[in-house]
């Protein structure tokens, strides 16, 4: 075959195609930065939930790097702002994956994006981590769920509150998903606790108007109202109520409350005395609490929104991962989850968390919390709780190829 | 029987909540024809305002009446001359524009006061119905909103400004011909909406979560209200509202909360079905 003037110009040109494209995947160097990336809606209407999310992840990527990395590499963090806009939850996690290549990546606020980024990080084979607490089942060798599962804190929350207050449970929450799943934890712990649920009215989340069902409490006399009202118009509840002259008449308890910060939106008047339940509060009284809160206001100031469990879950999901990574020498995938699944258990601001080999879920500390001028003063430390519901049916180290979530 | 009593007040009180958060929307629709998307942030700034304002230290009262109608009128006001002004008459146009303006309220919003503001709480304590207890303060809102409509129908049949201002309504090539300027006329048509807005943002600030995207909630309900309605502002506001909040509180009370909003948006399908242009468009065709 002659080497003609044309086929060499097209052979030239398809060298410098592939070369300006880098067609050719190349593993990123060692004397490289370790790179990670968030995706979260640090803007939009989720962005009260991102935007603090973001601001605990950047603290501990920072103390990690003053430590001095790994090995003297510093962590560069990529942050992804999808904008409450579930669309850009698909781009983002490809881009991360295949265009920057990061080592890990923490995000998603609802279960409902996470169940988009979670098979793309799994298919492009990239380390995931879910921190925020949600219904529980994620049951996935390549994800870290390192939240509080509903099955978790309902069950600390009732077994508080039955023996406490009262058998009687009237239950009234939001109209969606995960309101009537965990109905089911509700009745199931409310009966072996030796109780029982009375009713269940759920609202759509546009309706602010509660006469109804502040009648329909009045009529029932239960001993404990369970709410799993969600959003700024199902706060009139709490209002409403306190207007109607019922607060402290029966009282109520929610393991909703506070993770949007509503024991500030409400007046004292109207929330003190709801009992809720979290894996984390600012007002958890402990040298690792007080060390932590003391760095955040020195990095964003003391004129910050309350931190709740939400925005921890970016502190608490990047410390736990670079545990991991110091542990396995290396931010090689396979060999850190080898390491994180290995038994790995940190005391931090939010007390003790354990990664579960089981299930890729934690077993950790819960704390029942009770408003009070407009913080939550802790009623009590449930030390050690596991992923209830998620264990009966995730088995990770039977079945490590599992990549699903189990529903309840 | 105390059961009745208090079924029947949620019903006026649900009732109550629907006109008051409509009626603004509907004075600008009515008089001017603009269809405002950024209707549910002007209530959202009415309940920042009087919240704001009763944190500084304001008697409560004051804000809610006084400061949150003064505030959102004053913006309905620089809307107008910035923005309405120049589209007067394009529909679609004006639609882009407000919902652009929703974005931006809410952005600002956001930007100045954060996600969380402490809330303020409903003023008047509880009242006693045998075994239930009501709040005073839903029964004073239910009786406020009455005032108000009571106000704008006196105002537009009685006064000399409102004859105007439905003049300029119904023809305003003549109305200007008689020597009443329209731009001047829908300048402060929009305001006195924004203001009727404030006021039920400002009644509302007590009820409800108070955040810079709680507009988003009631814009639907009040377009809802203002569309069944029709035409006439005051009549046809009360009337839709009546309807509507009368359906969805007797039904979430029967049924459950689900079924009463469901059973809502069935009747208003039903009802533009029977009349496409609201129920002032065929009965009570002449009233204000």
């Amino acid at each position: 075959m002659s080497i003609t003037r044309r086929r060499a110009l097209v052979v030239a040109s398809s060298a410098g195609i592939a070369s300006t494209f880098d067609l050719i995947p190349r593993p990123s160097l060692a004397a490289d930065e370790i790179k990670i990336a968030s995706i979260l809606d640090e803007s939009g209407n989720l962005a009260e939930w991102g935007d603090p999310m973001a601001k605990c992840m950047t603290l501990a990527v920072e103390e990690i790097n003053e430590q001095g990395g790994l090995g003297g590499h510093q962590i560069k963090y990529i942050r992804y702002d999808t904008q409450s806009n579930d669309q850009l939850y698909a781009q983002y996690a490809s881009e991360a994956a295949l265009q920057d290549q990061v080592s890990m990546v923490l995000g998603a606020i609802t279960s409902a994006s996470r169940e988009v980024i979670r098979p793309i990080l799994d298919r492009y084979k990239t380390l995931y981590w879910y921190s925020t607490g949600y219904e529980g089942g994620v049951c996935d060798f390549n994800t870290f769920c390192s939240g509080t599962t509903a099955a978790m804190v309902v069950r600390a929350l009732i077994d508080w509150a039955v023996p406490a207050l009262g058998r009687k449970v009237y239950i009234i929450g939001a109209d969606y998903n995960a309101p009537h799943a965990t109905a089911k934890f509700i009745e199931a712990y409310t009966k072996q606790d030796g109780g029982e649920v009375i009713a269940q009215v759920y609202y759509p989340f546009d309706v602010s108007e509660f006469g109804d069902a502040i009648s329909k409490i009045q009529a029932a006399k239960p001993d404990i109202i369970y709410s799993m009202l969600i959003g700024a118009p199902h706060l009139g509840f709490y209002r409403q109520w306190a207007a109607s002259g019922m607060k402290g008449k029966i009282p109520i308890i929610s393991h909703f409350f506070g993770g949007g910060n509503e024991e500030v939106l409400l007046t004292p008047e109207e929330g003190d005395g709801i009992v809720s339940c979290y894996g984390y509060w600012e007002d958890i009284d402990s040298p690792e609490n007080k060390a932590f809160l003391e760095r955040f206001t020195k990095r964003w100031g003391s004129n910050h929104p309350y931190i709740n469990a939400i925005g921890m879950g970016g502190y608490e999901g990047t410390k736990l991962w670079w545990l991991g990574v110091q542990k396995a020498g290396t931010v090689d995938r396979v060999r850190v989850i080898e390491a994180l699944r290995s038994g790995i258990s940190w005391t931090g601001p939010s007390g003790n968390i354990a990664i579960d080999p089981q299930t890729n879920n934690v077993i950790r500390d819960v704390y029942i919390a009770r408003a009070k001028n407009r913080r939550m003063e802790i009623v009590k430390r449930v030390p050690g709780m596991r992923p209830l519901f998620t264990e009966q049916y995730c088995n990770l180290i039977k079945h490590p190829t599992t990549q699903t979530q189990y529903l309840p | 029987m105390d059961l009745t009593l208090i079924i029947c007040l949620d019903i006026l009180n649900g009732i109550a909540m629907l006109a008051m958060i409509s009626v603004g929307l509907a004075i600008v629709f009515g008089i001017m024809g603009v269809i405002n998307l950024a209707h549910g942030e002007f209530l959202m700034l009415g309940a920042f305002a009087a919240t704001v304002s009763t944190n500084a230290g304001v008697n409560v009262w004051v804000s809610m009446l006084i400061v949150a109608p003064l505030f959102v009128g004053i913006v309905g006001l620089v809307v107008e001359r910035l923005l309405i002004r120049l589209l007067y008459g394009r529909m679609t146009d004006t639609l882009i524009v407000t919902w652009g303006l929703s974005l931006f309220l809410v952005g600002a919003v956001t930007t100045l006061f954060g996600y969380t503001i402490p809330g303020i709480s409903a003023p008047l304590g509880s009242v006693k119905l045998g075994v239930y207890s009501f709040s005073a303060y839903r029964l004073v809102f239910t009786g406020l909103t009455a005032l108000t409509f009571l106000v704008i129908w006196s105002f537009l049949k009685y006064t000399r400004w409102g004859i105007i201002a439905r003049g300029t309504t119904q023809n305003p090539e003549m109305a200007s011909a008689l020597g009443h300027a329209p731009h001047r006329v829908y300048a402060i048509t929009f305001f006195s909406g924004s203001a009727v807005t404030g006021l039920a943002g400002g009644l509302i600030a007590p009820l409800t979560g108070v955040v810079p995207t709680m507009g988003a909630i009631f814009v639907a309900k009040a377009f809802i209200a203002v569309i069944g309605g029709g035409a006439a502002i005051v009549a046809g506001t009360f009337a839709a509202s009546s309807f509507f909040g009368a359906v969805d509180t007797l039904a979430s009370f029967v049924w459950t909360p689900v079924i009463g909003q469901a059973a809502m948006l069935l009747a208003a399908i039903i009802l533009l079905r029977l009349l496409p242009r609201g129920i002032t468009g065929r009965f009570l065709e002449r009233r204000i």
